[in-house]
């Protein structure tokens, strides 16, 4: 039942993160690898908001979203639109750089020390017990939960909303979306935003849950592999994606020791590539060699 | 017809085929041999060391920008196919003690077989997704590494004793140089002879437009894995030489930035440009002195000092983008524009015919 709980839990934060990448890929068809960078932004963001708000909660969380999603916004419009049209490589190799720039710059600014914003916070991480003997903490029931909530909104948003409605039909077919009259960079910021915005979410409960370190953007990297195995042009396919990721993940940590964990991820994203590169509920033509 | 300025015209297809495109290019690159030979007599032990990383570098370059510059695969896991050079020749000399001849072919060997083995997703990939796959192959790499080196006691890295032929051993900067010198020049002789046959045409053709290559009768796929193939091979030689050049190899030295810094020297140096290989090896590997010379003797901030390699990691993303942005075909082109500025000199085009 632990063993379960844990994969609930490792799912929420997977799903929150790989769902960037998804947004991203329908948004410019590029993956975003500069990912991983933008959680660890994200979690460095609220800790210094803890820290200046003298742990004040609400308002640090707010803070750090909102900052997040103009990071995404300002990434889209300062790297990846003045390179509309290059070719695809190009562009992954730029967010790539936009990475390693936010890697070294939060070295310098915060330090490559090993932080736990965990002590700042106003309340104590308690375990609650749930359903025989699993043990949930405040933090893990807290991610979990915001994850339902992100998705449910998100859902809404892409299913019951004009701007949903525009979304789509750019993730379909940017140039008929864009004479339809959508203004589709507007609608691609917007797709970077919320990106950046679920990354910072995931920052917020890993940062707490673990620690803040510059190293931390190999989590936000590992968040690929359930991305591709849900699809990359689908943004529902990470849930199953997260779960499956997270599951052999947790049992890798249990049975075949710490190094494997950090590779059980990227181990199962070769094996998705070789046998279903377009993952459980993504579109075949997308990615099958000429 | 492609003409040049010293009035030498191409008027037979032979001539694009041939080694020397000028007689001028023959001269030229005598002198630059000349003068490779003469540096270490006249530059000191320090500068001599990083010419020969720069050389090590530079065939992991020339490699690198086979498969990126020449067939248009981008590969993120250069730095696990250095390391997996490297740790074949620190397993097999630590378990084994393996002389040098039997290390670097295994090494090359070991190469090929991982080109293979990340190559063939392109019978079904293609483009950014393979790209992912040999990032997926880096981090599984490293993984294995890592684990090798806890499982047997190595913990901070394994000794290389230098290569030996009978009684002499190669040790001293400047023996290195002048073996790896040769080294170089055979790579570069590969590359430039590989880009000018069917192999190199049909790796253009791929980069250009996989489907157009492939209804022109080139076999896809087999060009697509033999690049990989190539590229691999002589990324895991590179590694090797790297594990005899320190003498040392461990998992620690072949972070994701490793890749970063093969991707920054075949884009500041130029994609699919042999030279540019050469300029951007030298470039990128001299860059961290510079700046270290640069932040001890500049006024900056005290956390510059403390976090020098931040500074050093941040100046390559910049000069990534850089590049990416303005001149994606790197310092060769910009040489390029300098040389077309003063040959046509006081025009500005050239004329028409």
């Amino acid at each position: 039942m632990q063993l379960a709980a844990n994969v609930l839990v490792l799912a929420a934060l997977y799903a929150l993160m790989a769902e960037g990448f998804v947004l991203i890929y329908r948004a410019s068809r590029v993956f975003n690898l500069a990912h991983g960078d933008l959680m660890m932004l994200g979690g460095y963001v609220f800790f210094t908001c803890l820290v200046a708000t003298e742990g004040n909660l609400s308002a640090s969380v707010i803070l750090a979203l909102a900052a997040g999603f103009l990071v995404g916004v300002g990434v889209y419009l300062v790297g990846i639109r003045p390179l509309t049209g290059y070719p695809v490589a190009s562009i992954v190799l730029v967010t790539v750089a936009i990475g390693i720039l936010i890697r070294s710059l939060a070295t310098l600014i915060w330090s490559g020390q090993v932080r736990y914003p965990v002590h700042l916070l106003p309340f104590k991480d308690t375990p609650h017990q749930f359903l025989g003997d699993a043990v949930f903490s405040t933090l893990d029931l807290a991610s979990v939960a915001a994850a339902l909530v992100f998705f449910v909104a998100l859902v809404i948003l892409l299913q019951r909303t004009a701007l949903g409605v525009r979304m789509r039909a750019t993730a379909e077919n940017p140039r008929l979306a864009a004479n339809s009259g959508i203004n589709i960079h507007r609608v691609i910021a917007l797709s970077w935003g919320l990106s950046c915005f679920g990354a910072t979410l995931a920052a917020l409960f890993y940062s707490t849950r673990v620690n803040l370190e510059p190293d931390s953007w190999l989590i936000g990297l590992r968040a690929f592999a359930p991305a591709l195995i849900g699809g990359m042009n689908s943004p529902l396919g990470v849930l199953p994606g997260a779960l499956i990721v997270a599951l052999v993940e947790v049992f890798a940590a249990q049975y075949l020791g710490p190094v494997m964990v950090n590779s059980a991820a990227f181990i199962v994203l070769l094996i998705a590539l070789w046998i279903r590169p377009w993952g459980l509920f993504g579109t075949r033509e997308e990615v099958v060699r000429v | 017809m492609t003409t040049n300025a010293s009035g030498y015209f191409k008027t037979r297809y032979s001539f694009e085929l041939g080694f020397w495109e000028t007689p001028l290019r023959r001269f030229w690159v005598v002198v630059g041999l000349g003068l490779a030979v003469a540096f270490p007599f006249v530059a000191s032990t320090f500068w001599v060391s990083i010419m020969n990383l720069a050389a090590i570098a530079a065939i992991g370059a020339l490699a690198l920008n086979l498969l990126t510059g020449y067939t248009g695969q981008l590969s993120l896991g250069h730095a696990g196919f250095l390391a997996a050079g490297a740790f074949t020749v620190g397993i097999l000399v630590g378990q084994w003690s393996a002389p040098f001849w039997i290390t670097l072919p295994a090494a090359i060997l070991i190469g090929m077989g991982l080109g293979i083995l990340v190559g063939v997703p392109a019978l079904r990939l293609r483009g950014i997704y393979l790209s992912i796959s040999t990032l997926a192959a880096y981090f599984v790499i490293m993984s294995l590494a890592t684990e090798y080196q806890s499982q047997f006691g190595k913990g901070s890295g394994m000794l290389i004793p230098p290569p030996q032929i009978g009684a002499w051993i190669l040790t001293g900067e400047r023996n290195w140089y002048f073996v790896l010198l040769v080294l170089v020049a055979l790579a570069t002789l590969l590359c430039l002879n590989l880009n000018r046959s069917h192999v190199g045409r049909a790796w253009l053709a791929i980069r250009e437009r996989d489907l157009a290559a492939s209804a022109l009768g080139i076999d896809v796929s087999f060009y697509k894995v033999l690049a990989f193939l190539i590229s691999t091979a002589m990324t895991t030689f590179a590694g090797a030489l790297l594990a005899y050049y320190t003498a040392f190899v461990s998992a620690e030295a072949f972070t994701f930035l490793v890749t970063i810094e093969y991707l920054a020297m075949i884009l500041v140096g130029g994609l699919g440009s042999v030279l540019g290989s050469l300029l951007g090896a030298v470039f990128v590997t001299m860059l961290p002195f510079l700046v270290e010379r640069a932040v001890d003797s500049l006024p900056v901030p005290a956390t510059f000092k403390t976090h020098l390699f931040a500074v050093q990691t941040g100046l390559f993303a910049v000069l990534m983008l850089a590049f990416l942005m303005f001149e994606p075909h790197g310092l060769a082109r910009i040489w390029g524009r300098a040389r077309a500025y003063f040959e046509l000199w006081p025009f500005k085009y050239r004329p028409l015919q």
